[in-house]
């Protein structure tokens, strides 16, 4: 079973009104959907998450989940679960008594919590760590047991602070595979706070991109990644980041991996000079560094080239780059949002 | 060689000398440690036996002298009923001090962690208490169970529970009463800043994953606080009980070990034999009988120590 | 009763349940508020009723039928008055002063470096020591004052306040100095050794980098080292008697008295006057000595 959260308008101040740690946000999850809060870290996402689970009280605005209002409800009416980034695992409670413990406190006889933990624990792998304590167990291991913990008493909504921001790099893959998978079966509604771009764009149905608590864009992973709506999201999003160029009062943006050799671009482009300054080899890509001269003022830019494209450059040579046109993004100077096209002068020889 | 190369002019060398010599770990450890080790060896150590030795002496404050006693001074202590009232009451006042103290500190730290207006006041409130000097909030007592002018009387007059004044310092079972519930009052706020100690540690997730997870404000009081405080909570109860164990000041200050000799604990009674009485072989006795209780008590605060290490 | 599969509460139950529980949220706080306001009269009413005693007037004091909670005739600070110029209150006031002053400094002597050999240099013997000079301070007076008190006599220091000067460090010393360690422990260790690279030596670094980032735990051990030597009662009790001598723990309980008779009002004011400025500093202090006994406990 699966229900919509919404947020309206929601505010929530600290320091008697000074901090705006959220700063009326209006979102709204489909149902079953798997719906990713991402942003710098001081952005309010975390603080966002908290206001739904109920961990703290809105200044204004309200909070709905499965259409009715819940503000000043304590969060265990509100039949929701969360993972913490720390896992909060109860260290002096087993795996099993962790696992357990939700559904004590609904009063669930013993008989009939004993099997419902075995089946969570099951379902994540880890039934033969029942008997061990917290602190016996791998980062891997805890999180599960968090999951377990979270998902045995089948909440309506998942609520996942960072939950694998613990973890080392490698584990962190397979667990943000396992997760999305794990999600897909149970289809419950899931709200996901990550700092990490890679997370959010390999997990989230949508993603809500957040920073100075506001949302600045709420959109699929590829609307966010291809049309950010202003100049935080394009260059908070996108590693490297979005190249921006100032032109009269616009930006012009286009992404690294656009910026190519001109021979290799084909169709309706833009060219330009890129003097070389540096380049470096990452993972079969080569990331050059120089300064685009045409568009618009000198700017110094990165652009990404495939392995598949062998074009043979050199640092301190200037050669010709190209975008493709339908690539390239407009954004107002002053206040950053996107804008509509202007004509840029190609350079030719 | 290296010493070759370096400069051999007196100053230098000197210089160089008293570098070495503050550079050496090894060296400096030890000097700064030595004042401290001498001076705990003199008026820690050598006390600790002596008091052993004087057990076994017919040392007094008037003739000091020091003649091997063998086990008279315990034959006459042993044979004196105010000792095995003494020694009854240093049980009683311990026990009881140490439940209540334990549970009201629990319950006053409760209070402190709570987020409400007005904390700061409050918590100085709360500590004077502990932070007054003992001998001195005694005597605030002594007036409050005065005989005659008790405040507590005139409200107990009022409300008509009582008729004539309880004199409360005056008859054995409530001057025992009086001095636990001072010694409770004065030790309350500490137990309850060192369970708040313990609470504060306890990482703000995992009580935020209680609330999550259902559970209201007992179940986390008592599936997650206490289990996770218990620990600090036993050594300082350990702490706690040998300090009580061991107080002279609220029945030195309260009773005088009155009325008869009923309310004293060992340590007063050894107060009186051995200073009072000028009688230091005896009063040297009555200490000694702190000792056994002192030694289970420093072996159970490792243990748990230990314990809590592997949490 | 909730049950598992209970959905969230439809629209008007939720209203329900959100007005039940903005209702226990106000009994909460009610309950809060109560209880932090019988706590504070619990602890402090003695002291509050101290201060309306000590500013009564006799014939008010001593009637057994009058309200001794409140002035049933006008207050005055005659007994105040009193206590400075006609007991020995000044001169117990000022031996528990200086005493304290005195005690403090060798205390901060003594431990200062012993804390820091015990938690920055590293010796094999580091832990146990820690431990064996915590468990010092378990050591209870009740069982040393006897024969401290032959070597006090032996010393030529009996009736004498520098009998606790010489004493009282057993007190102080070993609990300052496990603060001390945890304060140590906090402080980064880059630093000194950052000194040490930049061509001090050890006991440079420690003087010049240690003592000074040491400084807010010196301040709290030294209130904390006061503390306990302005309450200490059974060393100063044994070693002590003449008058001109006492400090504050044992001239007020024995010496404000003419016969069997207390000067009920002067020793109520003078209890006040000392709990409150102790009680005020300590409070300020409160949260670094927390954190030094819990940084102490740290294995490093």
């Amino acid at each position: 079973m699966s229900v919509a959260v919404e947020v309206r308008n929601l505010k929530k101040m600290y320091d008697g009104g000074h901090v705006h740690a959220v700063d009326g946000v209006d979102i709204s999850t489909e149902e079953g959907e798997y719906l990713v809060l991402l942003g710098p870290s001081g952005c309010g996402k975390t603080t966002l998450l908290r206001t739904i689970a109920g961990l703290e009280q809105p200044t204004e605005g309200e909070v709905l989940i499965g259409g009715s209002v819940v503000n000043g409800l304590p969060p265990r009416v509100r039949k929701v679960a969360m993972v913490f980034q720390s896992y909060a695992l109860y260290p002096h409670k087993t795996v099993r008594a962790n696992i357990e413990f939700p559904l004590k406190a609904e009063q669930m006889d013993k008989a009939e919590r004993a099997p419902k933990a075995h089946w969570a624990a099951e379902l994540l792998g880890i039934d033969h760590l029942l008997d061990r304590k917290p602190r016996q167990l791998s980062g891997g291991e805890r999180q599960r047991v968090a999951l377990a913990r979270a998902l045995v008493r089948d909440p309506q909504v998942f609520l996942l602070d960072e939950p694998l921001s613990n973890l080392d790099a490698k584990l962190r893959a397979s667990a943000r595979d396992e997760l999305r998978r794990f999600q897909e079966r149970l289809g419950t509604t899931t709200i996901y706070v990550t700092h990490d771009q890679a997370e959010a764009m390999g997990l989230g149905d949508r993603i809500a991109v957040m920073d100075h608590g506001k949302v600045r864009q709420l959109g699929h992973p590829v609307e966010v990644y291809d049309d950010p709506a202003d100049t935080f999201v394009a260059t908070f999003i996108g590693s490297p980041p979005m190249n921006l160029v100032p032109h009269d009062g616009t930006l012009v943006g286009f992404r690294p991996e656009h910026l190519l050799p001109v021979e290799t671009v084909t169709g309706e482009r833009v060219t330009t000079p890129f003097h070389i300054e540096r380049i470096e080899y990452l993972s079969g890509d080569r990331h050059v560094y120089g300064t685009v001269t045409a568009f618009g003022e000198d700017t110094r830019a990165i652009a990404r080239l495939p392995a598949t494209i062998p074009v043979p450059l050199e640092a301190g040579e200037k050669h010709e780059f190209g975008i493709a046109v339908n690539r390239v993004r407009f954004f107002d100077a002053d206040s950053g949002q996107r804008t509509g096209p202007i004509r840029l002068d190609s350079h030719h020889g | 060689m290296a010493e070759a190369a370096i400069d051999e002019s007196p100053r230098t060398a000197r210089a160089i000398a008293r570098t070495r010599l503050a550079d050496r770990d090894g060296f400096l450890a030890w000097i700064f440690l030595v004042p401290t080790v001498v001076y705990v060896i003199a008026l820690v150590a050598v006390p600790f036996f002596l008091a052993i030795a004087f057990a076994f002496s017919d040392v007094t404050s008037g003739d000091p002298s020091y003649d091997w006693a063998g086990l008279t001074n315990f034959r006459r202590v042993f044979n004196d009923a105010v000792f095995w009232q003494s020694l009854q009451n240093t049980f009683v006042f311990t026990i009881v001090s140490m439940l209540l103290i334990v549970v009201l500190g629990k319950v006053l730290a409760n209070i402190l962690v709570a987020d409400f207006r007005g904390k700061w006041i409050v918590r100085f409130l709360a500590l004077l208490p502990w932070t007054t000097p003992v001998a001195l909030s005694t005597v605030t007592w002594l007036w409050l169970l005065h005989s005659i002018y008790s405040p507590i009387d005139w409200v107990l007059r009022n409300l008509g529970l009582i008729g004539d004044n309880v004199y409360w310092l005056g008859r054995p079972t409530t001057a025992m009463i009086s001095i636990i519930a001072v010694h409770v009052w004065r030790l309350v706020p500490l137990a309850a800043v060192i369970i708040m100690v313990g609470i504060l540690s306890i990482p703000n997730d995992i009580n935020e994953a209680a609330r999550i997870d259902g559970a209201g404000f007992w179940r986390r009081m008592f599936e997650i606080t206490i289990p996770l405080t218990s620990p600090l909570i036993a050594v300082s109860a350990l702490f706690g009980a040998i300090f009580t164990f061991t107080d002279i000041a609220v029945v030195q200050v309260l009773t005088g070990g009155k009325p008869g000799n009923s309310t004293h604990v060992l340590a007063s009674w050894s107060y009186i034999r051995g200073i009072g009485g000028g009688d230091i072989g005896q009063g040297a006795v009555i200490a000694l009988f702190l000792f056994p209780l002192l030694l289970a008590a420093a072996v159970l605060i490792l243990r748990a120590v230990r314990r809590m290490e592997t949490i | 009763m909730a049950t598992v599969t209970s959905a969230v509460p439809e629209p008007e139950a939720a209203e329900r349940l959100r007005r039940y529980y903005a209702r226990r949220h106000v009994y909460g706080r009610i309950g809060v508020y109560g209880a932090a306001i019988f706590a504070a009269l619990a602890c402090a009413g003695p002291f509050v009723w101290s201060t309306i005693t000590g500013t009564k007037l006799n014939a008010d004091l001593y009637d057994a039928q009058n309200n001794p909670f409140f002035y049933n005739q006008p207050p005055t600070l005659d007994h105040v008055a009193y206590l400075f110029t006609s007991t020995a209150f000044p001169t117990f006031a000022w031996n528990t002063l200086w005493v304290g002053l005195v005690v403090v400094v060798i205390t901060l002597v003594l431990g200062v470096p012993a804390a820091y050999s015990i938690a920055r240099l590293n010796r094999p013997w580091s832990g146990p020591m820690g431990i064996a000079i915590f468990f010092v301070y378990l050591v209870p007076p009740s069982l040393l004052f006897l024969s401290l008190s032959r070597i006090v006599v032996w010393l030529g220091l009996q009736d004498s306040t520098w009998s606790l000067v010489v004493i009282y460090p057993t007190i102080t010393v070993p609990v300052s100095t496990w603060l001390l360690i945890g304060f140590l422990k906090a402080l980064p260790r880059d630093i000194e050794e950052q000194a040490m690279v930049d061509g001090y030596s050890r006991m440079g670094a420690f003087l010049r980098t240690v003592v000074p980032l040491l400084f807010p735990g010196i301040v709290a051990v030294v209130v904390f080292a006061f503390t306990l030597t302005a309450s200490e009662f059974i060393y100063a009790l044994s070693f002590v008697s003449p008058t001109s001598e006492k400090v504050v723990s044992t001239g007020i309980p024995t010496e404000l008295i003419r016969g069997d008779v207390f000067f009920w009002q002067s020793l109520q004011a003078s209890n006040v006057l000392i709990a409150v400025p102790i009680a005020f500093v300590f409070n300020l202090f409160l949260a670094r000595f927390i954190s030094g006994f819990t940084m102490g406990a740290v294995k490093g």
